[in-house]
């Protein structure tokens, strides 16, 4: 079921480029077609998925690639990894549907992209490191030919820049994946196996050599703040949709990969650079937030906006692995069972509250992120330019276009993380569980202020004033356009109104990986684990 | 025992008759002919390990039958192949057809001896035969150019062959014995002197660093690569690499098995100079068949990870074969393309290429990001087995450079593909250009077909090249 849901996409764009003669409107449907049933195909998951062991998955499968060097086609999911696929589904339909109107070369635009989705979903599945690379390295080309095929400006360079660096990157990921195959032993590439029995325990140094390299990997793809150089131009000149898909997804699959490989595979290389990750953490999100502020290019600022954002997950990943005194609560009982009440449970420890902030930030900015640079794709269609603020040409579109105005507040007030959407969910538990760890984390609670700020200025630049547009008028939303938005941001207030049935699932799992990264509470869950569950 | 070879010799015999007693435009006939042998010998290479005789050394241990031989076998019949059915139009009606053939398959034979040698004389017999004909099919085209690129090629084989020679010299001489066998035995007594030991592996190791085409014996290959006809220099770069890069692993492997000598160290920086300069070489190349043959000098040093591994990593042996493979195939697929759209030499010529043909356009775009590396090409399984071999020999700083290196690649190739998936320059009309060779097109598409196959099918391709089932 697991492996329908990867290859379901990528079987469809293979029938759509080689297929000759299939007229362009067939082929965006059939894409809107193709993405609807994997959407499906994600919740009737969601619905069959019974919380595993843990350190387990649930639709696990696994088939001998190359045995002899210790590698498998191995995928599954768990309380981490379905969340994010089913966010990878929610956005591509979304895409799908804003694509309808698509006039350049639609057919080849809706192969790409459905390859992209195998990608990403093929990344988010993935149990195995050789398995986990492919996708995440083909997701990268996948990105390429978007943003060389279709987007404008300078767009060629843009694209390179891109490639180039977040290659680079998971040429990094593919020296540390070696290298933990290596200590391991017997040698396997196999997450699970690794997990349980992680390798590089016992020697520190070369621990933190492969964690450094496999945080440079992860770390340009988040990107983290001085590797992150290759995100704005890559966002200017990208597709709509593009950009949709690189900030909704594809940053995710930075920080998926640090809690999915580095935390349980490099637990105590984890530890020893806890405070560095936090400082990246807390960097990124303050320098996002400001360079964002500076912008006077709609676009762009959105881009730098998840900068900052990402930051607040690097943040809670690393105060996760600061093993303080808090690290006592969570030996005293960390939720096993799933059924913990996660917002201000008392069991949870504070590290296991970051960690599940941090997941339910990467679903939360991509339903928020998709949304705005969804909205900022019809501003560029209708105007022809990003710009705002003084200078700019476009302004007063409250009343020009109330239907577009309305839905840019909501998403903005979601994306600074207003109480009833789910980046307050996600920040509040984020800050919750990185401050009780370590209080210096809240030098970037400031990362939110200056996002209040900037998107309210640019609320007031865009909204308000003359009612000015270039080409002489700023018609309001098509079906189209309006629904994929309306919809990332329904599902972005109820997760913000009721998170708990989210909570739920990736509570369990969060509890797991911060038992692996806090030595005191790895024994708490043993004995958790002996006892009867239910306890 | 060795069929396989026999049948190229035959066919390489037949060639050179026909070429004499047939009329000009019936020349066809002796294509058929170097099919027929190729094929023939290929299947013999794969029905011969049910044989018993197979999986020892033969001729008093002066030849080895084992799971290299079957690959190299295989691996050169099957490219010489792929070259012939992508030059067919280049080739076909050629006055020269017959020589073309019979010297294309003498060389495929020199590189299957030099890769099954292991025998110090054998070795140097199967240079000379792998070479000479070389220097001859560079030199075809009659243009300045390929005269330039046989004289180089020519001056350089003769001065590494002489070095090799001397190189063998030494080594027999302190051994006391020429097969590889003796050369472990002979070393290891103790009572030679190291440095001449040094001097000998070397020596001998030049010979073949000039086939594999990698540092210093690298000149000749983008001049080549530009020169000569498209089919001859697809077929330069990729055959003798196969022939030279398994002999420099058996040689290797018997000189550290011998303790004699720490041979890994000194390929492994050869392999990073080669890796190195051939990505940045490549930098700056605006010819797209020059910018080929530095890529396969790029290659020839990430070919030599596993070499600078040997007898170290029980990863070497069959990664490096695997990587040949996926190697193979993906270059001959990037040559394939070239000689599809003829007119096309340089980068800018090649501007929205794809969208006119967007067969070949795909095939350059798995050709390219195959050797790359990028997943799920055959090379990448290549570069991740090799670069855990030269890890786990020892090698990691190899690996960290491996990997930057292949970073610094894509800039190169990236900025072709990117011309040729752009947009047509508005002059350029459908009917204006003249659609090139569809025998070529075919190669191209069949090729990088190949290169994803071996990906996917690594599994399988792995068990075969560790020798579980080729002996």
């Amino acid at each position: 079921m697991l492996s329908l849901l990867v290859f379901m996409p990528l079987v469809a764009a293979g029938a759509l480029a080689v297929l000759p003669r299939v007229p362009d409107a067939a082929a965006r449907w059939a894409w809107v077609a193709v993405a609807g049933a994997e959407l499906v195909l994600v919740v009737a998951m969601a619905l069959a998925y019974r919380t595993p062991a843990p350190g387990g998955l649930a639709f696990e499968q696994r088939v001998r690639w190359i045995p002899a060097v210790g590698t498998s086609y191995h995928v599954g999911l768990d309380g981490i990894s379905l969340p994010l696929a089913a966010l990878t589904c929610v956005v591509f339909l979304a895409c799908a549907v804003y694509a309808l109107r698509e006039a350049h070369r639609p057919r080849a635009q809706a192969a790409l992209f459905l390859f992209l989705q195998t990608a990403c979903l093929g990344v988010f599945a993935a149990q195995d490191l050789v398995l986990f690379f492919v996708f995440f390295d083909l997701s990268i080309v996948g990105m390429y030919f978007s943003i060389a095929g279709w987007g404008h400006g300078d767009r060629a360079r843009s694209a390179l820049r891109f490639f180039l660096y977040t290659f680079l990157g998971s040429l990094a990921l593919l020296v540390a994946f070696i290298g933990l195959y290596l200590a391991s032993a017997p040698h396997t590439f196999d997450i699970v196996e690794l997990a349980a029995n992680p390798p590089l325990q016992g020697s520190p140094t070369t621990g933190v050599l492969v964690l450094v390299a496999a945080l440079v990997g992860l770390g340009i793809k988040t990107p983290v703040a001085p590797v992150h150089t290759w995100l704005p131009p890559a966002h200017t000149d990208a597709p709509t949709i593009g950009s949709v898909v690189l900030a909704g997804v594809m940053l995710k699959l930075g920080t998926y990969g640090l809690v999915r490989v580095v935390m349980p595979l490099l637990p105590d290389a984890w530890r020893a650079a806890a405070w560095v990750v936090v400082t990246l953490g807390i960097v990124s999100a303050l320098y996002g937030a400001l360079v964002a502020l500076a912008q006077s290019d709609f676009k762009r600022m959105v881009a730098y906006t998840s900068v900052n954002h990402m930051g607040y997950v690097v943040l809670a990943l690393g105060a996760a692995g600061l093993a303080g005194g808090s690290a006592a609560s969570a030996a005293s009982g960390a939720p096993v069972g799933g059924a913990g009440s996660a917002l201000g449970a008392a069991a949870a420890s504070s590290q296991q509250l970051a960690v599940m902030g941090a997941v339910t930030q990467m679903v939360s900015h991509g339903l928020i992120t998709a949304a705005l640079f969804l909205l900022a794709g019809v501003l560029r269609d209708r105007t022809g330019t990003y710009a705002m603020g003084p200078g700019s040409t476009v302004s007063g579109l409250g009343r020009l276009a109330p239907r577009w105005a309305a839905l840019l507040a909501v998403a903005s007030f979601a994306s600074l993380g207003l109480p009833a959407f789910s980046g307050f969910v996600a920040e509040l538990q984020v800050f919750a569980g990185s401050i009780a760890t370590a209080p210096v984390t809240a030098v970037a609670l400031l990362g939110i202020l200056i996002t209040a700020a900037l998107f309210l200025r640019a609320l007031q630049h865009l909204l308000t004033g003359p009612a000015r547009a270039p080409r002489g008028g700023f018609a309001d939303l098509r079906a189209a356009e309006a629904v994929p938005v309306v919809v990332l941001l329904v599902l972005a207030t109820a997760i913000g109104v009721a998170p708990q049935p989210l909570l739920d699932v990736i509570a369990p799992t969060s509890a797991w990986i911060t038992s692996v990264v806090t030595p005191s509470a790895t024994d708490a869950v043993a004995a958790s684990v002996a006892a009867p569950a239910g306890s | 025992m060795l069929t396989p070879e026999v049948c190229l010799l035959v066919g390489t015999v037949t060639c050179l008759l026909m070429g004499s007693f047939l009329a000009r435009e019936r020349q066809r006939w002796s294509r058929v002919v170097a099919v027929l042998a190729l094929v023939a010998a290929a299947v013999t290479a794969l029905v011969g390990p049910a044989s018993p005789a197979m999986g020892s050394l033969a001729f008093q241990a002066s030849y080895a039958l084992d799971a290299p031989t079957t690959t190299a076998r295989m691996l050169i019949c099957a490219a010489t192949l792929l070259v012939l059915l992508l030059g067919r139009d280049e080739l076909a009606g050629d006055p020269r057809e017959s020589e073309i053939c019979s010297l294309l398959l003498a060389a495929a034979l020199g590189a299957v001896v030099l890769a099954g040698a292991s025998d110090l004389l054998v070795l140097a017999v199967a240079y000379l035969l792998a070479s000479i004909p070389l220097y001859a099919l560079v030199g075809l085209a009659r243009t300045p150019a390929a005269a330039e690129a046989a004289l180089k090629t020519y001056l350089l084989g003769a001065l590494l062959g002489i070095v090799m020679l001397l190189g063998v010299v030494v080594l027999v001489a302190l051994a006391g014995g020429s097969t590889y066998a003796e050369l472990v035995s002979g070393l290891r007594s103790g009572q030679v002197p190291r440095p001449l030991v040094a001097v000998g592996v070397v020596a001998t190791l030049g010979g073949l660093l000039f086939k594999a085409g990698a540092v210093p014996g690298h000149f000749w290959v983008p001049d080549t690569a530009q020169g000569a006809r498209t089919a001859l220099a697809a077929f330069a770069t990729t055959v003798p690499k196969i022939g030279g890069l398994i002999a420099a692993y058996r040689l290797v492997d018997a000189t550290v098995q011998s303790g004699a000598v720490q041979t890994g160290t000194v390929v492994a920086g050869i392999a990073a100079a080669t890796a190195l300069l051939g990505v940045l070489a490549a930098f700056g190349q605006d010819d797209v068949r020059r910018l080929l043959g530095w890529s396969t000098v790029s290659q020839a040093g990430f070919l030599l990870f596993p070499v600078a591994a040997a007898g170290r990593s029980d990863l070497a042996q069959p990664s490096l074969l695997l990587y040949l493979a996926g190697y193979a195939a993906a270059n001959l697929a990037a040559f394939a393309v070239v000689a599809a759209e003829p007119h096309r030499r340089t980068r800018e010529a090649w501007r929205g290429a794809a969208r006119r043909r967007p067969w070949v356009g795909t095939a350059l775009l798995v050709s390219l990001l195959g050797l790359v590396g990028t997943p799920p090409t055959a090379v990448f399984v290549g570069k991740l087995t090799t670069f855990t071999a030269a890890w786990d020999g020892g090698l990691a700083w190899l690996v960290v450079l491996g990997a930057v290196a292949t970073a610094a690649s894509l800039f190169p190739y990236l900025r072709w593909l990117a011309a040729a998936f752009a947009k047509a320059p508005a002059d350029e009309d459908a009917g204006q250009v003249s659609r090139g060779p569809s025998s070529a097109a075919a190669a191209a598409v069949s090729a990088a077909a190949v290169v994803l196959v071996l990906g996917v099918g690594a599994g399988p391709l792995w068990t075969a090249v560790s020798g579980q089932v080729l002996r």
